[in-house]
């Protein structure tokens, strides 16, 4: 998360822009959404405590968190964008650019690591050509490496989308990629 | 074999439904708790001899009378259920399969610490679990068990490892980047929103209803002199069949290595990691510890959440280190400068020794660092950081040395 080796930090590189794909020409929630903020500042003591899941709702409005989008979660929340911005960008699972249509997250941790983490990825390289970080160029996938997803038992794994896939075999992989469109 | 209480539901396959729940005996220990006192309900759990099973160990009983008793305002309960400990899976079972022995022992425990609003700090990734998990709430509410004297408040995390730390949780939680804060003030003196807090662990409270229905001692006599209860071993890596599985908490790591099925791979074993990713290696002929909180503490370890990776003969300690110290040079807040700087430097270290490429005092650099930088910095994290660095080194040296020139 810090950004002084972001050398050694290849999984929280955020993904390269999609090709071809407008972003919305506002960035506005509609009414049931601002309703939906609404109720959600109200559950904790201070409305700030909301901040995390309207970001959630403004990364899946919007497809990212664009810094026009910070700005405009700032306004519902009487922050400074600044303080939007250094929340969004603590946070791994926060786009600050389009993400593919489908994001496949390997586990690269210990025992996903010993349960041969390195061969998925090198079979993800090759499959897709590009490496963790990146986007295919047609904006299927974005494919990243990322820390124990705590699913150690079912090494090594993935998280597809909101789905966890375990056992990964390569063979189980390209299942698994044949089925994102 | 000791007795199952946290995963006794686990194989009925609705297990996570209020009906299943409530016909194996389910809310039968709320309803007893709600005609006690809460002092009443600290006392026991006390005696329970209840330790937080998320990683620090603490008498659970003792954290909750810390609430000041003077205190008119709001208390807060809030679940830690940011499990992202390296080898550890617990607490997705346990959201998955029984959330609502997690919202009765959040009930009962409320009801200790007279606090009326909860918030549950899901891990972002855990999207299946928090689907069950609200699930759950919502039935708990239509049943009226919520609503009528406590609220919960479920709040998803969103990527970062740190905010399992009890205060960068509540950072988290209150809506900033999730920076751990000094101690003191505890939590529960000034804690969420400025208000006494409980942080409990998921499967510390899974505890409560088992104890409050069973009682104390029989909790206490199933663990060791001073620590009560079973508890739910991640067990990864070269075993057999690597999966959680309840024992007592005084089970030796060798039984708990045959549980899982023996060592797989060539079948010998060269060490384990009792505790998580941030546990301090054992070597093969150093397995036959306890796996209490104070059992791994003599032995130089800890049994932190409880996620054993175990490793055959096969595995490159290096190779390990080099892992585990991405991690943590990819987890750390940057808050402090000792943990900011010497876990991405280490990291680069030990993948530069990997690589064939390290210096000859190399090792005894990360050594110093690890050394100097312990102890200096606002929360636990470095220091977990600093158990694997040292003990990895230490413990297999020579098989660093092999892979430096002119060691």
């Amino acid at each position: 998360m810090s950004e002084t080796h972001g050398a050694t930090s290849a999984s929280s590189r955020t993904p390269t822009v999609r090709a071809g794909l407008t972003d919305p020409a506002t960035i506005r929630f509609n009414d049931a959404q601002l309703a939906e903020v609404r109720r959600l500042q109200a559950l904790y003591p201070d409305k700030r405590g909301a901040l995390l899941p309207v970001l959630h709702m403004a990364q899946e409005t919007f497809g990212y968190i664009s810094l026009e989008a910070e700005e405009y979660v700032a306004s519902l929340f009487d922050l400074s964008p600044a303080h939007v911005h250094e929340v969004v960008t603590f946070y791994t699972l926060y786009f600050r650019e389009r993400p593919g249509r489908h994001v496949v997250a390997v586990c690269h941790t210990l025992s996903c690591h010993m349960a041969g983490a390195p061969k998925i990825i090198a079979h993800l390289k090759q499959k897709l050509g590009i490496e963790p970080g990146e986007t295919t160029e047609d904006g299927r996938v974005t494919f990243l490496t990322v820390e124990c997803l705590c699913a150690c038992e079912a090494a090594p794994m993935a998280q597809v989308d909101d789905r966890y896939e375990l056992h990964l075999t390569p063979e189980k992989l390209d299942r698994l990629l044949e089925g994102l469109r | 074999m000791a007795e199952i209480v946290l995963m006794r539901n686990f194989s009925n396959p609705d297990s996570h439904t209020l009906a299943a729940y409530r016909a194996g005996g389910g809310y039968a220990a709320w309803d007893k708790a709600r005609q006690m006192e809460p002092a009443a309900i600290t006392e026991e759990v006390k005696k329970a001899n209840l330790r937080g099973l998320g990683g620090a160990g603490f008498p659970t009983g003792t954290k909750w009378s810390f609430i000041p008793k003077n205190h008119t305002g709001p208390v807060y309960l809030v679940v830690n259920a940011d499990e992202g400990e390296p080898g550890t899976f617990k607490d997705r079972y346990l959201l998955e399969r029984d959330p609502h022995a997690l919202i009765e022992g959040m009930l009962i425990a409320a009801r200790a610490v007279r606090c009326t609003k909860s918030f549950v700090y899901i891990r972002g990734e855990y999207i299946q679990p928090w689907r069950r998990f609200s699930a759950a709430v919502k039935e708990a509410y239509d049943a009226g068990l919520l609503g009528q004297g406590l609220d919960i408040v479920i709040h998803r995390g969103a990527g970062a490892y740190i905010c399992g730390e009890e205060t960068g949780l509540l950072s988290s939680l209150e809506g900033k980047k999730g920076w751990p804060k000094i101690k003191p003030p505890f939590p529960a003196i000034k804690g969420a929103f400025g208000q006494p807090t409980i942080v409990n662990n998921v499967e510390t409270l899974c505890c409560v209803p088992p104890i409050v229905a069973r009682g104390a001692e029989w909790f206490a006599g199933l663990g060791t002199k001073t620590q009560g209860g079973t508890r739910m071993y991640s067990v990864s890596g070269r075993v057999k069949k690597p999966a959680v599985y309840e024992a007592s908490v005084s089970i030796t790591l060798r039984q708990l290595i045959e549980m899982a099925g023996g060592v797989s791979g060539t079948g010998r074993l060269k060490a384990v990691v009792p505790g998580g990713g941030s546990a301090a290696i054992l070597t093969a002929d150093e397995i036959d510890v306890t796996m209490d909180v104070d059992g791994l503490k003599n032995a130089g370890t800890m049994i932190g959440s409880a996620g054993v990776m175990v490793m055959d003969e096969s595995v490159s300690i290096p190779e390990a280190l080099m892992v585990l110290a991405r991690f943590y040079a990819h987890e750390s807040c940057g808050q402090c400068t000792p943990c900011r700087e010497s876990t991405g430097w280490i990291y680069k270290m030990v993948h530069r020794i990997v690589d064939g490429h390290g210096h000859k005092d190399d090792l005894d650099t990360i050594l110093d660092v690890a050394k100097r930088g312990a102890g200096t910095t606002i929360c636990a994290f470095y220091d977990g950081a600093v158990g694997p660095y040292i003990s990895y080194i230490e413990k297999f040296r020579a098989e660093f040395e092999a892979l430096i020139p002119h060691a």
